[in-house]
């Protein structure tokens, strides 16, 4: 696949189901009780049980990934900044734009959305395809 | 009351994670990710991997518990009630496979106060069982009201 700069990358769209944030928390290990407990996040001030922030950043990976068919060789470096919360039931959407290309070394700004907030923003993937 | 910076340049010893299939598979399955490599070892090693293989996002469940001790360190003195994961980066040379042991170092980059948030970095270091480089992660941990 060529890519040049501006070019979109896939979108990826992913709509966690209620219980995702547990199965995340088994699989990463991170048991906070405001990704797991509905009524602890509420009693902190949080609207309801919150999505991880590295889940949401697992999800840039795979969006990124996607361009060399999955191949987790391919993805080089990923920085990103996480800001609003995500949460269960509502359309996660990670959409991203080539920055610059170089041979097989390509740079993509990668942001994930859900509505209005912007859950993960800045991201910078490097990838050797 | 000034920020606490006493601990900026402090390095926690590593800590040793053994990646397995099982755990990969789980892991792939929470983010939904189907490629055969991270579920079933012919497919992997046909794609020349030593065993199944993680998603790079693995890093965090190999490197976490080594960032564990150094955020709860009375040295460094932040408030985990208070905090939210603000950032995050990760460098990857080699891949983690089933049957890797991964050591994990961690080292505090930075501590600074911001708008009243305190801002403190971390770095985590991963090497495999062959001495080989695996991962360099970059934590940013944000503290309101510091």
């Amino acid at each position: 696949m060529t890519l040049n700069a501006g070019d979109q990358i896939p979108e990826l769209r992913v709509t966690p189901d209620k219980y995702l944030p547990h199965r995340y928390a088994g699989a990463s290990g991170d048991f906070n009780p405001i990704h797991i407990d509905d009524e602890f996040a509420k009693a902190v001030g949080l609207p309801r049980n919150i999505l991880h922030g590295l889940y949401s950043m697992g999800l840039v990976a795979k969006a990124n990934a996607a361009l060399a068919d999955g191949d987790p060789r391919a993805l080089k470096r990923l920085s990103v900044q996480m800001r609003g919360m995500g949460v269960p039931e509502q359309e996660i959407v990670v959409t991203g734009t080539v920055k610059s290309s170089d041979g097989n070394r390509v740079v993509v700004d990668t942001v994930a959305t859900q509505g209005d907030t912007a859950l993960i923003k800045n991201a910078e993937a490097e990838l050797e395809l | 009351m000034p920020i606490k910076t006493d601990a900026v340049g402090k390095e926690w010893p590593g800590t040793t994670y053994q990646v397995g299939r099982e755990k990969i598979k789980e892991y792939a399955n929470a983010l939904g990710i189907d490629n055969p490599v991270h579920f079933d070892v012919e497919a992997a090693r046909a794609a020349g991997f030593r065993d199944v293989v993680a998603p790079p996002m693995f890093a965090v469940v190999y490197s976490s518990s080594a960032v564990a001790p150094a955020i709860l360190d009375p040295e460094v003195e932040l408030n985990f009630a208070a905090m939210v994961h603000g950032g995050q980066a990760f460098e990857w040379d080699e891949p983690a496979c089933s049957g890797d042991e991964i050591t994990t170092a961690t080292k505090c980059l930075s501590i600074e106060e911001k708008d009243g948030k305190g801002f403190y970095v971390f770095e985590t270091n991963s090497v495999n069982q062959d001495g080989g480089q695996v991962a360099r992660g970059t934590w940013t941990l944000i503290v309101r009201g510091v």
